[in-house]
């Protein structure tokens, strides 16, 4: 078991470090460099030269990396951004948390709703309560995030006035404010996380409840109910936990679309202003936050998945 | 595969209602431009934010456009873009994959990896930050959307070739002396093409609402060409007074992937495919 959180571990690390070389060293390759896109076409040689003396690009690109990547893992220091002039990591530290606010709430009122609707309609296979969950889940799957916040800001802040439907709240906001305001955000971000987990929740119910287990089981005369929380249950719920690390790349995705929607001050409405700024640095310290998050989750997901599997707790490779 | 399409009963209601939504779609796509005779980008302070009406049938936007020219022709051009991007997308990916799952050892065991790490930042900050050097337009566009949904691709047809290689028939062709491309063109791709053209189908709708969110943030298509996404974000904040600038786009948007998607469920369940393939390599491991 431990050979295999080291395993894990090391895997995060090296998607870490290809993701940090595919976002800095992949941009080195294109035409161009942070100081063409923020200055334009028309930009003068004279202004070149001092913006790139400013972000030290005339030094060779492995140095460049070697020395950013050095910064980052001693003072979790981005760089700066070229628009703002302020470090990135200042810039950026606010909105990762409304972000995780955002995402966190999503996530918490996403999985149990599809934990437990994947569980039902595993268990009742066909009925009408299953018929119409599938439906449904396929039409919020197809739904893209911007054309179902609008229709939630359209019936729940224009018709119903329950809340405001744009953010206006500072990114500095307090953390219970932001907690209330990312709550119709975060329904439109949990429409698809629903609808994927209690899909998947669904499949692997239905294969637990054909197992030679569950039938061992029926066949003992074990009362039903126990069959399902006892022995189906857990052995269904195994599986589903990869998937919901994996529905968090999902999630980011729609961060960036959802934030937009709603004027949400968080890191996907902060990338949408940078590439609209032309600020390069800012866009790959975003690029790289959001492929740190999901290996992180997905890290977290294996090691959790690994810890609650018996056949694997014992084993030792 | 052919026969298959021919008999449309297997399709049962659910796809054929999807078929027919997808024939309208590309019915008003291509013949849009010969019967809307008004401009939609033509601006008019007479008649802004008009309810629909006999002269605008959709009704107008905030800046007097028509919305029934936009709604008709604001999805040619999103679809064109898609269209390009799923072929590109599909050969770069397909090719790789096959490729990948044929010579294994190394290679395979390197890009993968890499593949993996690149599909962990979500598409929308990979498009996003070439886009930041590039520009918007299409000739970014379809390259970046290949580039970015092929990823993907490369999943599937490894995994597709890789249920293949230990099977007989591509045993017997090695030993017949066949060279690797003919095993894949005579061997290979017959018995994936089916599950190949799901998989285009489905790569197609996610790549069109990837167009039509990048028009949404306003780094897609851009003005004058209509387009649905952009014509939400631009009717959003006039959608109190008049709804209708958001109904139609959101209707013709909606309705054409609910389409896709109904059409391809019914045919991935004919040929036995599971649709949801995307998440199944994550599942098997």
């Amino acid at each position: 078991m431990l050979g295999m959180v080291a395993q894990r571990l090391g895997w995060a690390v090296f998607t870490m470090v290809i993701i940090a070389l595919a976002v800095f060293l992949g941009l080195e390759a294109m035409p161009g460099d942070a100081c063409t896109v923020h200055l334009g076409r028309g930009a003068s040689d004279a202004a070149l030269a001092t913006c790139r003396a400013r972000l030290n690009l005339s030094d060779p690109a492995l140095y460049r990396f070697f020395t950013w990547a050095q910064h980052l893992l001693t003072e979790f220091d981005l760089g700066n951004s070229v628009q703002r002039g302020k470090p990135i990591t200042e810039i950026v530290s606010w909105r990762l948390r409304n972000t995780i606010i955002l995402a966190g709430t999503a996530t918490a009122l996403g999985v149990p709703l599809a934990i437990v609707l994947g569980v039902l309609t595993g268990i009742y296979r066909d009925s009408v309560l299953d018929v119409s969950v599938s439906a449904f889940s396929m039409f919020l799957m197809t739904i893209p995030e911007f054309i179902s916040g609008t229709l939630l800001i359209f019936i729940f802040a224009i018709g119903l006035g329950w809340t405001s439907g744009i953010v206006t709240l500072s990114y500095k906001a307090p953390f219970w404010d932001m907690m209330v305001v990312s709550f119709l955000p975060a329904v439109t971000l949990s429409f698809i996380l629903v609808a994927h987990i209690a899909r998947m929740t669904r499949a692997s119910m239905i294969e637990a409840m054909q197992s030679d287990f569950v039938l061992m089981a029926r066949l003992k005369n074990v009362p039903r109910r126990q069959i399902i929380w006892r022995h189906a249950l857990p052995n269904a719920l195994l599986p589903t936990i990869s998937v919901i690390g994996l529905t968090v790349a999902w999630l980011l995705g729609g961060v960036v679309i959802v934030e937009s929607v709603f004027n949400y001050p968080g890191l996907g409405r902060l990338a949408v202003n940078a590439v609209s700024d032309q600020d390069l640095p800012l866009v790959q310290a975003i690029a790289l936050l959001f492929g740190a998050i999901y290996t992180l989750v997905n890290l977290s997901a294996d090691l959790l998945s690994i810890t609650l599997n018996p056949k694997l707790r014992g084993q030792r490779q | 595969m052919s026969a298959a399409l021919i008999s449309l009963r297997v399709l049962g209601p659910a796809g054929l209602i999807g078929l027919s939504i997808c024939l309208l779609h590309l019915g008003f796509a291509l013949l849009g431009p010969v019967f809307v005779l008004s401009d939609p980008a033509a601006q008019n302070a007479q008649v802004m934010l008009k309810a629909p009406s006999v002269a605008h049938w959709f009704g107008t936007d905030r800046l007097g456009r028509d919305m029934f020219a936009r709604t008709i022709l604001g999805g040619r051009e999103a679809m064109f873009i898609a269209t390009l991007s799923t072929f590109f997308a599909m050969l770069w990916g397909g090719i790789l994959g096959v490729f990948l799952g044929l010579v294994g050892r190394w290679p395979d065991a390197v890009l993968m990896r890499v593949i993996d790490a690149m599909m962990s930042i979500p598409w929308v900050l990979m498009v996003m930050l070439f886009i930041a050097i590039f520009g918007t337009g299409m000739a970014s566009l379809i390259p970046v959307l290949s580039f970015s949904y092929g990823l993907s691709v490369v999943y599937l047809a490894r995994a597709a070739t890789l249920s293949f290689v230990a099977e007989d028939f591509i045993w017997a062709a090695k030993a017949r002396g066949h060279s690797p491309l003919h095993i894949v063109t005579t061997e290979l791709l017959p018995n994936v093409q089916t599950s190949l053209a799901v998989q285009g189908a489905m790569q197609w709708s996610w790549i069109f609402l990837g167009v039509s969110s990048l028009s949404f943030l306003g780094m897609g298509v851009m003005p004058p060409t209509p387009d649905w996404g952009q014509m939400i974000a631009d009717g959003r904040g006039v959608m109190q007074l008049a709804p209708w600038v958001v109904f139609w786009p959101m209707l013709a948007l909606s309705s054409l992937v609910i389409g896709v998607n109904l059409f391809v469920d019914a045919l991935a369940r004919n040929f036995g495919i599971d649709r949801a393939l995307p998440l199944q390599k994550y599942i098997a491991t």
